[in-house]
């Protein structure tokens, strides 16, 4: 079909005089960008997303066993950046202070001092000591009448207006659920990032190189990737873990070397239709190296697809990492983790707060990345017009 | 069939189109009329509104971002734009049917030939089985189709561009319908098939009685085909009125404009003292053919060879032949861009061994221009990138200033304003960028050029502006031409001399006045035939 040209570009720009500015964002990423808004759901979705990573990033704000700030004796101390003895508040013991402890907190505010607190008074790994009940928790807003009988019966703190709240309970060790699931969800998000962005450099390289030289590089390194993708990870960790402990950084290795097959061939395929371009013959015959005609000719091409997949490999990261947590290959003991609450849920059926929570955080988190992944992929489809 | 006065009245039809908030009005206030066995044939450049004003008679555009704001297409007194889509069912396909530019898409590669022309048959006549296939076999006879009952099982890649074509006719003939539109029938093939399949639709109209809907650009196809000329600009008809007048007495200026366009002027003298820039000797391309499991070498696929080329200062080859007939692959194996066996020889050096490295200074002697200037220019770059991207390599040392300098002067060049700089190629029309895709050749000095088909994914008039420009540029910087052209019109303009390539074999070679005046191969006479008069000759010196 014939395209509608634009004959006269030069003849009004000579008009024009002036050679215009060109605009920061390209006119077709400023479709992309409306197209991208169009999808309302994509758009909130992203919004409440980044809201809620942004708010876990400062975790130790919001969820923490350490005041923020301290006044003793006219003197401002950080205990949420640095550890002081309790000595240093008038206390006995040389190790940090715990400002949980009533006699602590006596030493400071006696004296007219105060603390400020974050909102939650609970960091991921701390102990509540005076439970209303035994481990795991109700949440407290859910302890009724017999509970509280029951928690005086039994020796345990009486609902008063002491009582510390744990908003939706507390897991089989008494450590509180809120607090956990804050500081689960960013490390989730953060391994999925990390992850992601690097399976994405090692993938797109290696589609690069291989989509463009073709040929026997490309037949052995797709032979290579077929081996490599058959071998069981899941029996790797737990090798892997029976020798050393798994750490952040060891799990992110061990998954990183089977994840970056993911974009591997999509970014091959762009390639191999792309590198029979006329502008990168082109490029060849100014005679470019190839490295410059894939950077400058040849990339551009992939990121497309890349930035399509991305959200969605974001997703299965986060997903792998949950459910080795749930297995128990995961991240160490004690970590926060949504994987480990939920197999605690699995464990205190009689809990079910352990169990939801868990789902719902987990549940919510991916949703919301996959509405963006969809909205994102119809932004960068070139034949989705705005209606 | 039907007495009444006209098949098609098409009455102040409008086609607007929108993306986001633009609103483009593709087509306006366009009326035509169309008798029983007349041929209109609409003329226009591309963007003209000629495709948009046919698919609208069948319905065929993207809506909604299509709309009709006014308008009417009466096709035996009913309107069609108005019919309910089961309405249009009956009549698209049955009554009006359509051939495409493209045959290499419009036919589905997962289907056999039989069953896509019976599919038709199906639909519409609810004709099946043996009956079906008699009636395929007929119409493939009837198109001209040799050895159809072989053919019946055939998909479409294992047939030539022509005989695909040949199948689409088939299939939009498989009803006799009332009116064919064709859409730019043989723009897509070579200038023999091109012959061949117009040849055919005349024929084939006779027998059918069939109106038809020529939609193209080229005025040969027109003359020899139509009775009745609308030309369209800017999505207006500018002129109408029957085909002789419309040539001989053009009106409008636009028209005139059209009918001028062709390429003229002839090529400077051969001058056979000026210096050779390029040679080559006894020049292969073979593809190794590999089979079985360990991929030994069973025979090769002679793309080029054994082509003796030269090339002097100042002067230009031409370089001709059908598609596949190798010269795309001369070009690029001349440029090392391609492996091949052979001497090559630049200004007395052999670079046939050169590897990479030692060929990158050579780039910016020897320089192409591609034939699809949609394609050859990134469009993720400016034109300012585009252009400098050869000088950052080559000329490494030269200040900024200067680079702008010469960039600047390039596009000056080219006639272009060298304030566009800074925009990107989907900004510019197909001609501006072929002369941004010469400017970029330009800018690094080269003794040699390549043109690649350079015109042919242009309209004519464009077509004829470049080949001027082509011109000009030669004489004032006495630049080394090897011009690859399906189209001899364009040639005969440019060219000094002329190779003429077939299978990867030369089968003429000489001064192209002598090539031109007294062909000696059949296969020269018949590509002369074909491109100048639109005449086939007999079976047997040409492809089908």
């Amino acid at each position: 079909m014939d395209a509608p040209t634009d004959v006269s570009v030069t003849e009004e720009i000579a008009a024009a005089g002036i050679p215009q500015p060109r605009p920061w964002v390209s006119a077709l990423n400023k479709r992309r960008w409306q197209t991208f808004k169009a999808n309302k759901r994509g758009y909130w979705s992203l919004w409440i997303f980044l809201t809620l990573f942004i708010l876990s990033l400062f975790a130790e704000f919001i969820a923490n066993d350490k005041p923020i700030v301290v006044e003793y004796e006219g003197q401002y101390y950080w205990p949420i950046f640095k550890a002081y003895p309790e000595t240093d508040f008038g206390g006995i013991f040389e190790t940090e202070a715990d400002y949980r402890d009533p006699v602590v907190q006596d030493l400071i505010t006696e004296n007219g001092g105060w603390m400020l607190w974050p909102p939650i008074r609970f960091s991921y790994n701390t102990q509540n000591k005076n439970p209303p009940m035994a481990f795991p928790v109700k949440p407290t807003w859910l302890l009724s009448d017999k509970d509280c009988e029951l928690a005086v019966e039994k020796g345990f703190h009486p609902c008063d207006p002491s009582l510390e709240w744990n908003w939706l309970g507390t897991d089989d060790q008494g450590r509180d659920v809120v607090a956990r699931i804050i500081y689960g969800f960013r490390i989730s998000v953060l391994f999925g990032l990390v992850l992601t962005i690097f399976s994405t450099i090692i993938g797109v390289a290696a589609g690069a190189i291989q989509g463009y030289f073709g040929g026997w590089t490309d037949l052995l390194f797709q032979r290579f990737i077929e081996i490599w993708t058959s071998v069981p990870q899941l029996y790797l960790l737990i090798i892997v873990a029976a020798v050393i402990e798994p750490n952040f950084w060891i799990l992110l290795g061990i998954l990183l070397a089977f994840s970056w097959v993911a974009l591997v061939g999509v970014v091959r395929a762009e390639f191999l239709r792309a590198r029979n371009f006329e502008y990168v013959t082109a490029a060849r015959a100014l005679g470019l190296p190839n490295g410059k005609i894939i950077f400058k000719h040849l990339l551009p091409n992939a990121m497309v697809a890349t930035l399509t997949f991305m959200p969605f490999i974001l997703n299965g990261s986060i997903t792998t990492l949950t459910s080795l947590d749930f297995l128990g290959f995961g991240l160490p003991p004690g970590s926060p983790s949504l994987g480990e609450l939920l197999a605690q849920g699995k464990d205190n059926l009689q809990a079910p707060w352990l169990g939801l929570t868990a789902f719902f955080v987990i549940a919510i988190m991916l949703s919301l990345l996959i509405f963006v992944g969809e909205a994102v992929r119809d932004a960068l489809d070139p034949r989705k017009t705005l209606t | 069939m039907t007495d009444k006065p006209t098949l098609l009245t098409v009455d102040k039809l409008c086609v607007d189109f929108r993306a986001g908030e633009k609103v483009t009005h593709a087509v306006k206030d366009v009326s035509f009329k169309i008798d029983h066995g007349e041929t209109l044939a609409l003329v226009g450049e591309s963007g003209s509104g000629k495709t948009v004003s046919a698919l609208s008679i069948l319905q065929l555009l993207p809506y909604p971002a299509a709309s009709h704001p006014g308008g009417e297409i009466c096709f035996k007194g009913e309107n069609l734009l108005a019919l309910p889509p089961d309405g249009l069912r009956h009549v698209r396909g049955n009554q009006i049917s359509m051939i495409f530019q493209e045959p290499m898409t419009s036919l589905n590669p997962l289907h056999t030939i039989e069953r896509q022309i019976a599919e038709v048959l199906r639909i519409h006549k609810g004709i099946t089985g043996d009956a079906a296939r008699a009636r395929v076999l007929d119409l493939l006879t009837k198109v001209g189709i040799q050895n159809a009952e072989e053919r019946l099982a055939s998909y479409p890649h294992q047939l030539s561009g022509g005989q695909r074509q040949r199948v689409m006719i088939a299939m939009a003939l498989a009803n006799e319908p009332d009116l064919l539109i064709a859409d730019e029938p043989t723009t897509a093939l070579d200038v023999t098939i091109q012959a061949q399949i117009l040849e055919l639709l005349l024929q084939l109209k006779a027998e059918f009685n069939m109106a038809m809907l020529l939609i193209t650009h080229d005025l040969g196809i027109v003359r020899k085909m139509a009775d009745h000329v609308c030309v369209m600009h800017q999505g207006k008809i500018v002129e109408r009125g029957p085909t002789s007048d419309i040539f001989e007495r053009p009106k409008d200026d636009y028209t005139r404009h059209l009918i001028a366009s062709e390429p003229k002027g002839s090529p400077p003298p051969a001058d056979g003292s000026a210096k050779t820039i390029l040679k080559t000797d006894d020049l292969k391309v073979w593809f190794p053919i590999k089979r079985g499991f360990l991929r030994r070498t069973v025979g090769h696929v002679k793309a080029v060879d054994g082509v003796n080329v030269d090339v002097r200062e100042g002067q230009t080859l031409g370089v001709v032949g059908e598609s596949g007939s190798g010269k795309t692959t001369l070009g690029q194996a001349i440029l090392r861009l391609i492996s091949s066996d052979g001497p090559i020889v630049y200004l007395g050096e052999r670079i046939d061994g050169f590897n990479s490295k030692q060929m990158r200074p050579l780039r910016k002697d020897l320089q192409i221009v591609f034939q699809d200037p949609y394609g050859s220019l990134s469009p993720r770059m400016s034109i300012g990138q585009i252009i400098e991207e050869g000088l950052l390599i080559q000329n490494p040392d030269i200040s900024s200033e200067d680079r702008e300098a010469r960039v600047a002067r390039a596009l000056e060049e080219v006639g272009l304003d060298p304030k566009v700089r800074d925009r990107y190629p989907h900004e510019f029309s197909g001609g501006q960028r072929q002369r941004i895709a010469i400017a970029r050749a330009l800018v690094l000095e080269p003794k040699f050029l390549i043109l690649d088909e350079p015109t042919s994914a242009l309209d004519v008039s464009v077509q004829a502006q470049i080949v001027d420009l082509l011109r000009d540029l030669q004489r004032r910087h006495r630049l080394a031409y090897l011009f690859i052209s399906h189209d001899l019109k364009v040639v005969r303009a440019l060219a000094n001399s002329i190779l003429v390539l077939r299978h990867g074999k030369v089968v003429e070679q000489g001064a192209s006045q002598d090539v031109f005046a007294n062909p000696k191969t059949d296969y020269t006479k018949a590509l002369l035939a074909a491109a100048f008069e639109l005449e086939t000759t007999p079976a047997g010196a040409v492809s089908t």
